[in-house]
């Protein structure tokens, strides 16, 4: 089967700063793929370039079976207008690290959104989906509320209900439980463990080492803009083949067994 | 301050005495002497006929004029809004020609005193007879008289608008930038177009921030009419300046129209406070997203 993300040597930064320096990277269909590393290691900026929101500067990116920023047309590639990448993104559900829920909508808004106005789903059979996508979460009972009403775990669902609503083929999340009081991490995680129980394709940057071990199908060590090395979950945190894999593991697990 | 006794060594209640500001009772006293020897004189007055001002307060003329200050305000201010949000959303373009325009134009309606638009608008006719609005190269098309056109209350209308405009370009801007960055992105997430994002999801925000000020806006405009008098556009203003030059009570007259645009502002100061408590305190939370206040005072802010 195709990879849904294929990425070799993808080179990505600001001005002189080199954030991604060749980046090896893909996730078959129905995989779950999880992205561990220090902080600055390029890993959210590299799930930013999947999606378009950051511009990948050299190497190659398919995503989706799309060059992503790019199509081949006569020989040359043409960079994609506005809409194009419209178009792409409707394929691809992302969850940002602060929810980013749109703040002047109810839950239930928030979720018929992009239906209503991307797909141009009619606004009554929108709303009707949208609460089956909240049921899902379990926080249909909370339809009605703004995103401030909500707690920190409850708007991180929503926001996955939100990106599921446009029925996407692959799900980014970057960090999702990281702003997230330790007690409410548990119910994001939950709902992300049923979507990859659903066979979701999923992309996950994440610190949650446990969560990585039991759900993932790879697991991928980023560090100063490459991965270093990736391969089961189970096997690299067991055997991890290369020193900064080690000194960053130890430093994670042992900072989880002091909380 | 305390005024509960204390209780002595034997159970006896000790009373707490009453504080004395002599420095407060001292400045209170001289301010007040100041401010009612003013209004004295002015009140008393001999050259001063307040038989008069009761007499013009409900006078024909004035009360024509106050409905064209009214009109001239509500029309000048919506034209204003309308075009600022336009200016500021080119502002804000990556297109460097249509950001580059609405710089220059807020510069340039900033930059001129309004006194001075307002008499260009009047007497527009001198660089253009006849206002044409054609298709090109054809001669289908309707034509104008300028001076028919451009009459006081068009000008002042005109010269008002597109000067609240600039001003309210920036109160935009800065409405949009507020909204903050994860919006956007959230939008582009999920597949909109950067013109959906901003009518969708980022304006519906920004306003929530900006109708508080535009409050302060109208109060402004109400009295920035007054200058439409230099080109007689039957507002408040230039009726009572046509009645006094006429019968040469100016004060009397002033008077009228003083009271009158402070009647208008206290109508609008209320609405405007209403429309704040509506907006205002909810909008900066809802953008925000809670922030320092909310972590600091949880139970102020929800």
């Amino acid at each position: 089967m195709k990879p849904v993300v294929h990425a070799t040597g993808v080179r990505m930064g600001y001005g002189d700063t080199q954030v991604l320096n060749g980046v090896d990277f893909t996730v078959a269909p129905g995989e779950v793929s999880c992205v561990i590393g220090p902080s600055g290691s390029g890993k959210s900026t590299f799930l930013r370039c999947v999606n378009g929101l950051e511009q990948v500067l050299g190497g190659s990116l398919r995503v989706l079976d799309e060059e992503v920023g790019h199509s081949l047309r006569e020989g040359r590639y043409r960079p994609w207008t506005p809409k194009e990448f419209a178009v792409f993104r409707q394929r691809i559900g992302m969850v940002f690290q602060r929810f980013n829920l749109f703040a002047h909508q109810s839950a239930l808004e928030n979720v018929a959104c992009a239906p209503v106005h991307v797909l141009g789903v009619p606004a009554d059979r929108a709303r009707v989906t949208a609460m089956e996508h909240l049921d899902r979460v379990g926080l249909a009972a909370h339809a009605h509320k703004r995103p401030h009403q909500l707690s920190g775990g409850q708007q991180q669902r929503v926001a996955i209900a939100r990106a599921l609503a446009m029925s996407p083929e692959l799900m980014l999340f970057d960090e999702p439980t990281s702003a997230l009081d330790p007690e409410l991490v548990d119910e994001v995680l939950e709902v992300m463990r049923g979507l990859a129980a659903d066979g979701m394709t999923m992309v996950v940057v994440t610190h949650e080492i446990a969560f990585a071990r039991e759900v993932g199908d790879r697991l991928a060590f980023f560090a100063d803009g490459v991965v270093v090395e990736s391969g089961p979950p189970a096997e690299l945190l067991a055997n991890p083949g290369h020193e900064r894999t080690r000194a960053f593991l130890s430093s994670v697990l042992s900072s989880d067994n002091r909380s | 301050m305390r005024t509960e006794p204390f209780t002595g060594p034997s159970g006896e209640h000790i009373p707490v005495a009453r504080a004395r500001h002599w420095g407060r009772l001292a400045a209170a006293a001289v301010v007040t002497a100041i401010a009612g020897w003013l209004v004295y004189l002015v009140v008393v007055n001999p050259r001063l006929d307040w038989g008069k001002v009761a007499e013009y307060l409900f006078n024909d003329r004035i009360l024509a004029g106050i409905w064209v200050t009214i009109e001239i305000s509500v029309l000048a201010t919506v034209l204003g809004l309308v075009l600022g949000v336009v200016v500021a959303i080119m502002r804000l373009s990556h297109n460097p020609v249509l950001s580059g325009l609405a710089t220059l134009y807020i510069w340039f309606f900033r930059g001129t005193p309004v006194l001075v638009q307002l008499i260009f608008w009047y007497n527009l006719a001198f660089l253009f007879p006849e206002l044409v609005l054609k298709v090109p190269f054809t001669t289908i098309g309707v034509k104008w008289d300028t001076n028919l056109v451009m009459t006081g209350f068009t000008s002042a209308m005109l010269g008002l608008g597109l000067n609240l405009a600039a001003y309210f370009a920036e109160t935009v801007r800065a409405g949009i930038q507020a909204v903050d960055h994860g919006q956007t992105e959230a939008a582009y997430a999920l597949g909109m177009t950067p013109a959906k994002r901003m009518r969708v999801i980022v304006l519906p925000q920004a306003l929530r921030i900006i109708i508080p000020p535009t409050g302060n806006e109208f109060i402004s405009m109400l009295k920035t009419t007054s200058l439409v008098y230099v080109v007689a556009g039957h507002d408040l203003m230039t009726n009572a300046s046509q009645i006094y030059k006429a019968n040469n009570l100016i004060m009397e007259l002033l008077i009228v129209a003083s009271l009158w645009y402070m009647l208008m502002t206290a109508v609008a100061t209320f609405l405007q406070g209403r429309l704040e408590r509506r907006f205002g305190s909810e909008a900066v939370r809802l953008v925000r997203g809670g922030g320092l206040a909310a972590r600091i005072l949880p139970k102020a802010a929800a």
